[in-house]
């Protein structure tokens, strides 16, 4: 057991673990707060009273979320930066997980817009008829009326997304970015072969332990903040 | 009603298509398993080689193609197994030690680099090769002759490979490195000027460069800067090390070692390290 905690010494010793998974924490984090204000758009088109923005919404939730992660991370390395060109930054590390972001945030944003929409089925419809009634306009009304219940009712389903996009953040590597886990463990496996199982666990549990807290929040707050009715 | 009854049929139609098109390749599949396990009247051997190196270890539909490949088919032979009684199995660099371990292939020919970490976990046969980590730059670039020219220039790698570190820690430190999960992803960014450079070992950039697509438009810089042993993985309780190291002796003695690196690097202009191929087997531990 004693050997096996030293394999576990050896690994941290020998690579930057902690740094890698920091690299995915603001991967995303940032991912996470584009993804909500682009999901919660979304989902204001797909409520919304105008046909061809409700389409547009659909069509753009359909295709994104059936789109493989690897695909749209590629896509950001081979079609935007290597054909078309187009740079976030003069620094690649930079540049790249700015592409990670973006590829991150435009496959999120689809679930999350899906889980708002869910959040605003479990609004009554009374309020919005109701907001209807006192003059609102259809904005001031999803402003006002139905999103803030629509996204006390969507914690649970909001919480689930964030996971699925901490563990997608791996994905990150085919957009090049190389300081995030999956290429760590990939360069610990090329090269410590010998230490596989402490490789393995160390990253499982290290997800574990990223996990947790967020289900434990989600949770929490989903039940404190449901609306009562 | 009827737009729901004819959604409905088409589905049925797809699904049936569908399920026709898995059940053929299940059959074809099935065939061909049972087709080389009898032919081979006897026993087969289980090689790893690599499917996505061009010119070391390539699977171009049914074939398969390289130096790996080759020295492999060579060395099978002496041990006495002909072409056909090869059964070649994908080794991905992450899965080598595990393949040996658990007896899913009997021996690895993969551009597996002999180093102390893995003589732990298996043994080798060899070197068969000795390559070195190099550069290959865009055909018409000429500035660019050594890793300490690479100072604010941009460089490519494969993931998980610690070769595009090492320029960047011993060599010029204003590089800036790209991460790709394949050396073709690499090789596209380099014919689009995104990158300037590719690095990896000398062979195997050889390889690519040697590919009908890329041909003329980039070349291998040609001053190795590392040494790489390519060995040929083997199970820790092999007894076939000594035989393979007399299979790979008597190769480079009657020319067909020469011949396979010069037939798996056509029309590239390159020559391995000559100071040090071709290489002498160590003895087995």
């Amino acid at each position: 057991m004693g050997d096996f905690l030293s394999q576990f010494a050896e690994l941290f010793a020998n690579y930057d673990v902690l740094g890698a998974f920091w690299v995915n924490i603001q991967l995303t984090f940032w991912a996470a707060i584009f993804s909500l204000i682009l999901g919660t758009v979304l989902a204001l088109m797909r409520i919304s009273p105008i046909a061809s923005l409700q389409w547009a919404g659909t069509a753009y939730v359909n295709i994104l979320r059936n789109t493989p992660l690897t695909i749209i991370m590629t896509f950001m390395f081979l079609a935007v930066w290597t054909q078309l060109q187009i740079r976030m930054s003069d620094d690649f590390a930079t540049n790249f997980f700015r592409f990670a972001v973006i590829g991150l945030t435009v496959y999120h944003a689809a679930f999350v817009c899906e889980a708002i929409r869910s959040g605003v089925n479990t609004v009554p419809l009374g309020q919005a008829e109701a907001a209807r009634a006192i003059g609102l306009p259809f904005l001031p009304a999803a402003r006002l009326i139905i999103l803030p219940q629509a996204f006390r009712g969507a914690i649970a389903p909001l919480g689930n997304t964030l996971i699925a996009l901490l563990k997608n953040s791996t994905v990150a590597a085919a957009a090049s970015v190389s300081t995030e886990t999956s290429t760590l463990m990939r360069e610990m496996i090329e090269s410590n072969s010998d230490l596989i199982y402490a490789i393995f666990m160390t990253f499982a549990i290290g997800f574990v332990i990223l996990v947790i807290p967020i289900g434990l929040l989600t949770t929490y707050l989903s039940n404190r903040l449901a609306v009562r009715r | 009603m009827r737009t729901r009854h004819a959604g409905a049929a088409t589905l049925a139609a797809l699904t049936a298509l569908t399920l026709a098109a898995c059940g053929g390749g299940e059959v074809g599949g099935g065939g061909e398993e049972t087709g080389s396990g009898s032919d081979s009247g006897g026993d087969s051997i289980k090689i790893g080689i690599k499917y996505d190196q061009p010119g070391l270890g390539y699977q171009d539909g049914s074939e398969y193609t390289g130096f790996d490949v080759d020295v492999a088919t060579y060395v099978a032979d002496k041990l006495g197994y002909s072409a056909d009684q090869i059964e070649w199995v994908e080794a991905p660099s992450a899965n080598r030690e595990t393949m040996l371990q658990t007896g899913q292939v009997d021996m690895i020919f993969a551009t597996y680099s002999i180093t102390d970490e893995r003589k732990e976990q298996v043994a080798f046969a060899g070197p068969y090769f000795i390559a070195g980590q190099d550069l290959l730059v865009a055909e018409d670039n000429t500035d660019i002759t050594g890793p300490e020219e690479l100072e604010g220039k941009n460089l490519c790698s494969v993931t998980g490979s610690t070769s595009a570190q090492r320029i960047k820690d011993e060599y010029a430190e204003g590089v800036q490195l790209v991460e790709r999960p394949g050396y073709a992803e690499c090789v596209t960014a380099l014919t689009a000027g995104q990158v300037d450079a590719v690095t990896t070992d000398d062979i195997i950039l050889a390889g690519l460069a040697a590919q009908p697509a890329n041909q003329g438009k980039v070349k291998v810089v040609g001053n190795p800067f590392s040494e790489e042993n390519y060995g040929v993985g083997l199970p820790q309780d092999n007894d076939r090390c000594e035989d393979i190291n007399t299979a790979i002796q008597e190769m480079i003695d009657d020319g067909s070692w020469e011949k396979a690196v010069t037939s798996n690097t056509e029309g590239t202009g390159y020559t391995p390290n000559a100071d040090l191929n071709p290489p002498k087997p160590d003895a087995c531990a």
